[in-house]
C-alpha cells in the first residue's frame, strides 16, 4: 500500500522545476496517494531546490496535506456556520462516539478517516456529511449512523465475499 | 458531469438550434449547482433527453435542455425552469421528468405538486419572477447564472458576453476604463470594500514591465459561497473581468487562487479558460489589439489565512500561506516583488457589467457612498436560504423577511451574523439599518464577502462566539504574538463561560483583550477575529451574564448547564430513544416509562431527535 519512490518520483517531475511549483507537487502526490509520504518530501525539497525545512513547512501548514495515510473511507462533517446552526457538532459527535476516534484521526484498521471542513460552500444543505466525496444534505444524527453502517455493512459483505 | 460536444466540434446549425430564442421553441433549463446536484439534478439531464426524445413526433417546436449553473433558491432543489414561459418547479426528481414533458412541455398544463408553496402565504407559486425570492432581487452579476451552460462559452457570448472586452481594447484607453471604474463607484466586494478604481490607478502607475493580477477566489468566510456559484455558473464573466483589468493595469499574466474545496468551480473555470484561449479572448495579441495576457489557475490548500492578499500571494510563490506587514501594499510590491492588483471574484465579475451598462448607470444604484448591488447568502435559521443579489442600502429587515421568508418553525429571530468570522452579530433592534459598508461598521460587523447567517431564539449567542473563536484560532498561522497566543485566551476563557466556570469581570476581560488583538495584529485575521465575540458582548450581554453568574443557558445549547429528562405523562415506552442513546444512558422496558442516567447521558440530543411524542425535555442545571 506504500508507494515506490519511482512512483512520487513520476508524481513530482511532472511539475516545472521552479519553487512555486512545490505546493502543486504535494497537491498531486496526496491526491494521487491520499497523504505525503515522507519520502516525497526529500525527494520534492530535491527537485524544487527548497530546504527540506521549508517542504516540511508547506506540508504541515496546509490542512489539505497530511503526512499520515488515510483510511479506505473518509468521512467529512462540514462545520461551516450554516451547518453549526443547523446541528452539525451533533452530528461529529455522533461519528466520534461510534468510530471510537476524533476528527482528524484515523481507525486503527485503517478503513476511517473522520475529518471537519469549514464549509464546503453548500449551506442550504446544511448539516452536511461527505462520505468519499458524496455529499449527505439535511443530516439528522439518526442518518448520519445509517450512513455509516451502510459502509460498514458493503466492507463486511466485500471482506467476506 | 453532462458531456456536451467542444464547441469547435459543434455544427453550425447546432449552435444556431442552441441560440434560437424564437417564441416557438422551449428550454428545460436545470440547476447545476452544487446544490441541486445533490438532490440529484445530474440526472434529471439525461432523463429529460430521453424523454424529449421519445415525444419529438409530438414536439412541433424545438426543444432543448441544459444544465446551468446555480440559480440561487438552494433550498428548494432541485430546481427545473422551463423558458420562456418562466414556470419554475422545485423538488423535482427522475420519477417528476415524463410527466412534466408531457404536461407542461407539450401541452403548457402547470403541475401543482411541484410548484413553490410561500412558507408565509401558502399559495403556491407558478412563474420564477413571481417568486418572493426572486421578485425582490436586482441580479446583476448573478441574472446569466440559470439562463446559460456553463459549459458552452457560445452561450456567454449570445447574451453580449465579451463584448465589453471588445469595448475595452478596441475603443478605450486603459486610463479610460479606470475612471470608468473609478466612477461608477465600485468598492472592493472582498470584504474591506476598498474603491476598486483607485487600486488599478495605483497599479498602473507602479514602475516596472511585469504586473501581475490576481483573482481571489479562496472564499474561507464559512456560510459565503457566492464566489463558488459565480465561477460554476458564470466562470467567462470573471475572466472577462480579469482581462479587461489587465488591460488597463498593463499585466500580462493573471491568476485565480482558488479553494480545492470547491471542485465544481475549479473545472468550470479550467474549462472557461481552455474555451476563452481557443476563441482569442487569452494569449498573444487579444483580438488583434496587440495586447498579450493569459491567466493560470493556482489552488489553495485550506488555509482561511491565505484570503489575506499578501499570505495568498507567499501560497502563490510556493511558500507557507503566512501574511507579511504592509505597506508595501501589492500594488508597489506583490507577486515575486512586482507590482500586482488583488481583487475578488464579485469584483472582476462586476467590471464587464460597468462597461456595458455604463459607470453612471451602476453608480446609481445604491445608495451615497456604497453603489451597485451586493450579492448576500443567506444561510442558518432561515426559510428560503440561498443567494440573493440586492441593491446596496436595502435593509436586514427585508432581506431576512421579504426575500428570506422569515425564520422557520415558527421561532423567533435572534440575530443576523454578518461577515463571517471577521464580522459581528446584529441584532433584532437594528433590522431596519440600510445596508452598506459604513453603517455596518458602526454597528460592530463588517460587510465581508457577504454570509448572512440567521441565529434563531434557540442559538447561544456565547457558544456562537465560541463557535468563531474557534474557527480563527485554528486558522491564525501563528506568525504575530497578538493573534496566535491571543485569540487562544480568548477562546479558553469563552470555553470556561460555556462549560459553567465563568468568573465575574470575563466579560471585561474579553473586551480588553479583544481590543489589544485587533490593534496590535499584522493581518486582517487577528484584527478583526476578536469582533463576532466583541460584538455578542455588545449586544447580548445579558446572555454572557446569565452564564457567569447564575451558571444558565438560556437558549439551552450549553451542554455542561442543561439536563435532559423524560416527561412521564408523554412517555409510552416504545424503546426507540433507548435503542438510538449511543451512551446507553437511557433505562426502561417496553411500555413502561424510560428515564436518563445523568451520569451516563452525553446531551447529545439523539434522544430528542427521535423521539416521536416530544416525550424528552431539556431543561437548565
Amino acid at each position: 500500500m506504500y508507494p515506490s519512490i519511482h512512483e512520487i518520483q513520476e508524481v513530482i517531475f511532472k511539475e516545472s522545476s521552479d519553487g512555486s511549483s512545490l505546493i502543486a507537487a504535494l497537491e498531486d502526490i496526496q491526491e494521487r496517494f491520499r497523504y505525503i509520504p515522507p519520502e516525497a518530501l526529500l525527494l520534492a525539497s530535491e527537485r524544487f531546490k527548497v530546504p527540506l525545512s521549508q517542504a516540511f513547512a508547506v506540508a504541515t501548514f496546509y490542512n489539505a496535506f497530511s503526512l499520515i495515510p488515510k483510511g479506505k473511507h473518509c468521512l467529512s462533517v462540514c462545520m461551516g456556520t450554516a451547518c453549526h446552526v443547523r446541528g452539525s457538532p451533533q452530528l461529529l459527535n455522533c461519528l466520534e462516539i461510534n468510530l471510537g476516534i476524533h476528527a482528524g484521526d484515523t481507525t486503527h484498521d485503517r478503513m476511517f478517516t473522520l475529518e471537519t471542513v469549514n464549509c464546503l460552500g453548500a449551506c442550504a444543505l446544511g448539516p452536511i456529511v461527505v462520505s468519499d466525496g458524496n455529499y449527505a444534505g439535511h443530516m439528522t444524527q439518526q442518518k448520519t449512523e445509517s450512513l455509516l453502517r451502510r459502509i460498514q455493512r458493503s466492507e463486511t459483505k466485500e471482506a467476506h465475499g | 458531469m453532462v458531456k456536451l460536444a467542444a464547441p469547435e466540434e459543434m455544427k453550425r446549425e447546432d449552435l444556431e438550434k442552441l441560440h434560437d430564442s424564437s417564441s416557438e421553441s422551449v428550454c428545460i433549463s436545470i440547476c447545476g449547482g452544487t446544490g441541486c446536484r445533490v438532490f440529484g439534478s445530474e440526472d434529471l439531464y439525461e432523463a429529460f433527453r430521453v424523454e424529449i426524445d421519445r415525444h419529438k413526433d409530438d414536439v412541433n417546436h424545438a426543444v432543448q435542455v441544459k444544465t446551468t449553473g446555480c440559480h440561487g433558491f438552494c433550498e428548494q432543489g432541485a430546481l427545473v425552469v422551463i423558458h420562456p414561459s418562466g414556470v419554475m418547479y422545485t423538488g423535482v426528481s427522475k420519477k417528476n421528468v415524463a410527466e412534466i414533458v408531457e404536461k407542461t412541455v407539450l401541452r403548457g398544463e402547470i403541475l401543482e405538486d411541484l410548484l413553490f408553496r410561500d412558507p408565509q402565504s401558502g399559495e403556491s407559486i407558478v412563474h420564477e419572477a413571481d417568486v418572493p425570492f426572486y421578485k425582490h432581487q436586482e441580479r446583476l452579476v448573478l441574472n446569466l447564472n440559470g439562463l446559460i451552460d456553463p459549459f458552452v462559452i457560445e452561450e456567454y457570448i449570445a447574451q453580449d458576453g465579451y463584448s465589453s472586452l471588445q469595448t475595452a481594447l478596441l475603443d478605450m484607453t486603459p486610463v479610460e476604463i479606470i475612471d470608468a471604474i473609478k466612477t461608477s463607484g465600485l468598492r472592493g466586494r472582498g470584504g474591506a470594500g476598498f474603491p476598486t478604481g483607485i487600486k488599478w490607478e495605483l497599479c498602473r502607475q507602479q514602475p516596472g514591465e511585469i504586473k501581475y493580477i490576481i483573482c481571489n477566489a479562496d472564499e474561507g468566510d464559512p456560510g459565503a459561497y457566492m464566489d463558488r456559484s459565480i465561477m460554476e455558473g458564470n466562470p467567462h464573466r470573471v475572466l472577462e473581468g480579469m482581462i479587461i483589468g489587465a488591460y488597463a493595469m498593463g499585466a500580462r499574466q493573471g491568476y485565480v487562487y482558488i479553494r480545492n474545496e470547491y471542485p465544481l468551480a475549479v473545472k468550470h473555470l479550467k474549462q472557461a479558460i481552455a474555451q476563452a484561449r481557443d476563441h482569442g479572448y487569452l494569449g498573444q495579441d487579444i483580438l488583434g489589439s496587440g495586447f498579450d495576457f493569459d491567466i493560470e489557475i493556482r489552488l489553495g490548500s485550506g488555509a482561511f489565512v491565505c484570503g489575506e492578499e499578501t499570505a495568498l500571494m507567499a501560497s502563490i510563490e510556493g511558500r507557507v500561506g503566512e501574511p507579511r506587514p504592509r505597506p508595501p501594499y501589492p500594488a508597489e510590491r506583490g507577486l515575486w516583488g512586482c507590482p500586482t492588483n488583488i481583487n475578488n471574484v464579485k469584483s472582476w465579475a462586476t467590471v464587464p457589467i460597468i462597461l456595458s451598462r455604463g459607470p453612471q448607470w451602476y453608480a446609481s444604484i445604491g445608495t451615497e457612498t456604497s453603489k451597485g448591488t451586493m450579492i448576500f447568502s443567506l444561510v442558518g435559521n432561515i426559510n428560503n436560504t440561498g443567494l440573493v443579489e440586492v441593491p446596496m442600502g436595502i435593509s436586514l429587515r427585508d432581506l431576512i423577511f421579504e426575500i428570506g421568508g422569515g425564520i422557520p418553525n415558527g421561532k423567533g429571530f435572534k440575530a443576523a451574523q454578518i461577515g463571517g468570522p471577521s464580522g459581528g452579530c446584529i441584532p433584532a433592534e437594528h433590522l431596519d439599518v440600510p445596508i452598506d459598508y459604513e453603517s455596518l461598521n458602526s454597528l460592530g460587523a463588517i460587510m465581508g464577502s457577504g454570509g448572512l447567517v440567521i441565529a434563531d431564539e434557540d442559538t447561544c449567542m456565547v457558544d456562537f462566539a465560541r463557535y468563531f473563536m474557534t474557527f480563527t484560532q485554528e486558522e491564525s498561522c501563528g506568525k504575530c504574538v497578538p493573534c496566535r497566543l491571543g485569540t487562544k485566551v480568548m477562546l479558553d476563557k469563552l470555553e470556561q463561560i460555556c462549560a459553567g466556570e465563568g468568573q465575574p469581570g470575563d466579560v471585561e476581560y474579553l473586551v480588553e483583550l479583544g481590543e489589544q488583538i485587533k490593534r496590535a495584529s499584522l493581518c486582517g485575521l487577528g484584527q478583526t477575529a476578536p469582533n463576532p465575540v466583541l460584538s455578542t458582548i455588545r449586544y447580548f450581554q445579558k446572555e454572557y451574564d446569565a452564564h457567569i453568574n447564575e451558571k444558565r443557558c438560556p437558549a439551552l445549547t450549553c451542554k455542561n448547564l442543561i439536563t435532559y429528562a423524560v416527561i412521564p405523562e408523554l412517555c409510552t415506552g416504545c424503546m426507540v430513544c433507548k435503542r438510538n442513546c449511543p451512551s446507553d444512558a437511557i433505562i426502561g422496558e417496553k411500555k413502561e416509562i424510560h428515564t436518563i442516567d445523568p451520569e451516563l447521558c452525553t446531551r447529545c440530543g439523539m434522544c430528542v431527535s427521535v423521539c416521536k411524542f416530544d416525550a424528552i425535555s431539556v431543561t437548565s442545571r
